[in-house]
């Protein structure tokens, strides 16, 4: 049994996401390589060794209410379950149990209660933030085989769903209708709406309409301690504290959602959507700047840099226009007199804006392509380097020129590429750090260069995180967007709902007994080699 | 009552008081009655930034400032915030969670709440959110805010999504034969690709649609609107329009000696709500998740607390004399505690009312 640290996890958690599975996957599998340089991590390495003598006894109490098929203790079946799209952690889970409906995860929650086991609650693992990282000697809740429809009233615009039903699901049940559930993660094809609830994901329309919270009416969940609550309704108006706005994005810590009513949308009659290729990057920003200015609100707009495209371009094969520096595209929706009166009004800066090549989707499948090229840019990415973080900042629109001529300066200074990928609409970076995790100190660059932009987007007013939640990457970063108080209080908050810190410990607040200590040293129980680095 | 100047008034008032009840406007008194400060005076625009889409303002702002100031920019806010012209402020607006018939096309004050600086049951100030369009990070205390009556902090600052306006509006009123077909009709509008602002329903079974976008699109727009219903219509431009919808968002229609009381609904509760309510008038907005009852003053306020319960509706009583603004069935009590033990360990926001 390795060393283990007494302490829970402490202070400062590595930044870096390296290389997230390629979109398209629907169950976690990792690539064969993947595991090679591994350092196995004995099972018995936990956060507290108080949490592994706990483990056992649960495990039996499981044994009596799980097939072996669904409780999973053996090293090569927890192996899938080690990491998440922030592949830079791993950590070994004591067990994993696959649940299958609500009453399963209710039972298991109190049995964790009970034992005093910590637990991690995981849809399809695609989280960037190290979302669904598991504790070490905890259990890890699988919740993908709870995937059911179970209520859907397309008149009152609302659907009732298990959280392991996958993203786009919810907008193909619905389509026959003339429906769809707009937020829209790059992950839409694999994650799941737990996990976007948990992480208020995003997406490529939140100016326009917000993010998952915006989009979630009423939640059934089982706190950490195995009390049930319904918050909210099936209503898109809400009467008193919005309790399931609260419970949205708030990464786990509340506890499991078992049930959650979305809101759904008409879907528009007519997208016109413009690629428009420059040759600078502020050229594109500025033409960003005049559409807001016009008072035109489009469905969205997405820039992509020169090293984006051309990633893009080699997987996707979308007809982006090589060698621009930046490419942009703006798509207007809605219904077609309105769109077609919009065209001309958005021509008119599109041609004012220096665009050297426009291009308008022809057809729904010519749109669908160059939502393809734009989605799969992050794992394109991987086709340049072979390591890469992915990062998520936000600054207030009118600087993310300022923003990305620091962005340049930066990856200068470090001799690191950086692709840059970004809702312009609303001012959320996702600054694409490449490295080779093959070459020494290579990683611990990228990491400090990563953390610089993130503590730029702090400086310029804006947010560590727009769509990909604190996680274990951020847990660092909070305390310097918020101020003391408000760290007190969110560990205030999370201390009466999860007083044994059992639920997704270890991401967006350190443990209580932890605040005040953090320190720049390694992470600890990175020294202990209890978590690793693939 | 206590008016207070500033923050730091507000702090120390706070962490004096054993019972903290806010209002300012007053417009919405079931919901402030019992106030013992006041935040009018704590009003002003702190930061404006058209490009960025946000507000930045005082919780006291009166919302006819903040809509005058955006409308200079040619701006609004979505959410329609009613009893603008009656004195509300935004921060009243927020604490109760009110928006308006322009709810239906972009969201509640919910969904345009970004940030919020507060003061907690101990008198601390805290911001939280942001002042960004977007943003996941920490716990969404804006979301808590909204429709909190105070009963988690008191809000002193708050930034807000605002959007472009649109260049022209029209509103078509749809001449319905029974409440069946009004309600029929709406639902189809509800679900349909005209891209509506509003889509209201009184209990007279007349449906108020409202286009809003490009001037040079609405005619047409207006058209397919009238041929997709295809029935007996009016509709109505310029000042009228204006004056009809101010008409709805003061809640002209209640008639004197009703007491107002929003609540949110399903679609499909409608029919068997409406039966129930009698005496009582019920006006939908927002496609029929919005209703908003006016009730009789004589009858108590208790038989309309179990009729809505009776329908697992949320009501909030928003003028008159109610034992608690909140009635009907309200979900997630065990949230609420344990949010108000954080946030409040010595119940100053909730005494003397029970949370939630």
């Amino acid at each position: 049994m390795h060393e283990v640290s007494k302490t829970s996890i402490v202070s400062v958690c590595k930044l870096g996401s390296r290389t997230p599975r390629p979109s398209g996957l629907h169950t976690f599998e990792p690539p064969s390589h993947f595991w090679v340089d591994a350092v196995e991590i004995p099972a018995a390495s936990a956060s507290t060794p108080s949490d592994l003598s706990r483990l056992a006894p649960l495990v039996d109490q499981l044994r009596q209410r799980f097939p072996t098929d669904r409780l999973l203790t053996q090293p090569a079946q927890l192996a899938p379950y080690e990491s998440d799209g922030l592949t830079a952690f791993r950590v070994h889970p004591g067990g994993v149990v696959l649940v299958q409906d609500a009453s399963e995860v209710v039972t298991v929650v109190r049995l964790c209660h009970e034992h005093g086991v910590p637990f991690v609650a995981r849809g399809s693992g695609t989280s960037l933030s190290g979302g669904s990282l598991p504790v070490a000697g905890g259990l890890v809740i699988a919740l993908n085989r709870m995937n059911r429809v179970l209520d859907y009233q397309p008149r009152s615009q609302t659907i009732v769903v298990e959280p392991g039903v996958v993203n786009q699901q919810v907008s193909r049940h619905v389509a026959q209708d003339g429906l769809y559930y707009a937020p829209d993660p790059s992950s839409g094809p694999v994650c799941t709406i737990g996990g976007n609830v948990a992480f208020n994901s995003g997406g490529a329309h939140c100016l326009k309409y917000g993010m998952t919270a915006n989009h979630v009416l009423g939640i059934k969940a089982v706190f950490p301690d195995g009390e049930l609550v319904e918050l909210g309704g099936r209503s898109h108006e809400t009467a008193g504290a919005d309790l399931a706005g609260m419970f949205v994005g708030s990464e786990g810590l509340f506890g499991i959602a078992l049930e959650i009513v979305l809101r759904l949308l008409p879907l528009p009659e007519r997208f016109h959507t413009v690629l428009a290729a420059y040759d600078s990057l502020e050229k594109a920003g500025d033409a960003v700047a005049s559409v807001v200015a016009s008072g035109l609100l489009p469905g969205a707009m997405e820039i992509m840099d020169k090293l984006a495209i051309e990633a893009s371009e080699q997987a996707v094969h979308a007809g982006y226009p090589t060698g621009a520096a930046a490419a942009l595209i703006v798509e207007l929706e809605g219904p077609e007199e309105e769109v077609a009166a919009e065209i001309p009004r958005l021509d008119a800066i599109m041609q004012a804006s220096g665009a050297y090549e426009l291009r308008v989707a022809k057809s729904a499948a010519d749109r669908m392509n160059i939502w393809k090229g734009r989605k799969g840019a992050f794992s394109a990415v991987g086709r340049l380097s072979p390591d890469y973080i992915v990062q998520d900042g936000v600054v207030p629109r009118s600087r993310l020129g300022e923003a990305l001529a620091e962005v340049q300066r930066l990856s200068a200074r470090y001799g690191l590429r950086v692709a840059n990928v970004f809702h312009a609409g609303d001012g959320n970076l996702h600054p694409l750090i490449l490295y080779d995790g093959r070459i020494e100190g290579q990683l611990h660059q990228a990491e400090l260069l990563a953390g610089e932009i993130l503590r730029m987007c702090i400086r310029l007013g804006g947010s560590i995180t727009g769509e990909h939640g604190v996680g274990v990457e951020k847990l660092e970063f909070l305390p310097e967007m918020y101020g003391e108080a408000e760290m007190e209080l969110m560990n205030r908050v999370r201390q009466t709902i999860d007083p044994q810190e059992l639920a997704n410990r270890g991401k967006l607040l350190l443990s209580a007994s932890d605040v005040g200590k953090q320190s720049h040293a390694p992470h600890p129980l990175e020294s202990a080699g209890v978590i690793s680095r693939a | 009552m206590e008016t207070i100047e500033t923050t730091e008034q507000l702090t120390h008032f706070v962490r004096n008081q054993a019972q903290v009840r806010v209002r300012a406007g007053g417009t919405k008194p079931a919901t402030s009655g019992n106030a013992n400060v006041s935040l009018v005076n704590l009003s002003g625009v702190i930061e404006y930034e058209s490009s960025e889409f946000t507000i930045t303002v005082r919780a006291g702002t009166p919302l006819a400032e903040i809509e005058n100031l955006l409308a200079e920019q040619r701006q609004y806010l979505p959410f329609d915030p009613p009893l603008a012209r009656a004195g509300a402020t935004i921060g009243g607006t927020v604490a109760t969670g009110l928006s308006g018939s322009g709810r239906f096309r972009y969201g509640g004050v919910r969904d345009f709440l970004l940030g919020v600086r507060f003061v907690t049951g101990e008198g601390q100030l805290v911001q939280l959110g942001s002042k960004v369009v977007k943003n996941a990070a920490g716990f969404d205390f804006p979301k808590l805010m909204v429709g909190g009556l105070g009963r988690f902090g008191i809000m002193t600052e708050l930034t807000l999504k605002v959007f472009p306006a649109p260049e022209a509006t029209r509103t078509v009123v749809l001449e319905n034969d029974n409440q069946s077909d009004a309600l029929e009709t709406m639902l189809q509008l509800a679900a349909s690709q005209l891209d509506l602002t509003c889509l209201d329903l009184d209990d007279t079974n007349r449906i108020r649609a409202r286009v809003a976008g490009s001037d040079s699109a609405l005619l047409d727009r207006v058209a397919r609107l009238q041929q997709f219903s295809n029935i007996a219509n009016k509709v109505i431009e310029g000042e009228e329009e204006l004056a009809l919808w101010q008409a709805v968002g003061e809640f002209q229609w209640v008639p004197a000696g009703y007491r107002l009381v929003k609540v949110a609904l399903a679609p499909e509760q409608i029919p068997p709500l409406i039966s129930d309510l009698t005496p009582g008038a019920l006006r939908i907005c927002a496609g029929g998740h919005l209703g908003w009852i006016a009730w009789p003053q004589e009858r108590p306020g208790e038989e309309l607390d179990r009729v809505l319960a009776q329908h697992c509706c949320p009501g909030l009583a928003i003028t008159g004399d109610w034992h608690s603004p909140l009635i009907g069935e309200h979900q997630g009590s065990a949230f609420a505690r344990r949010l108000t033990l954080a946030l409040d360990p010595e119940s100053k926001f909730t005494n003397p009312q029970p949370v939630v």
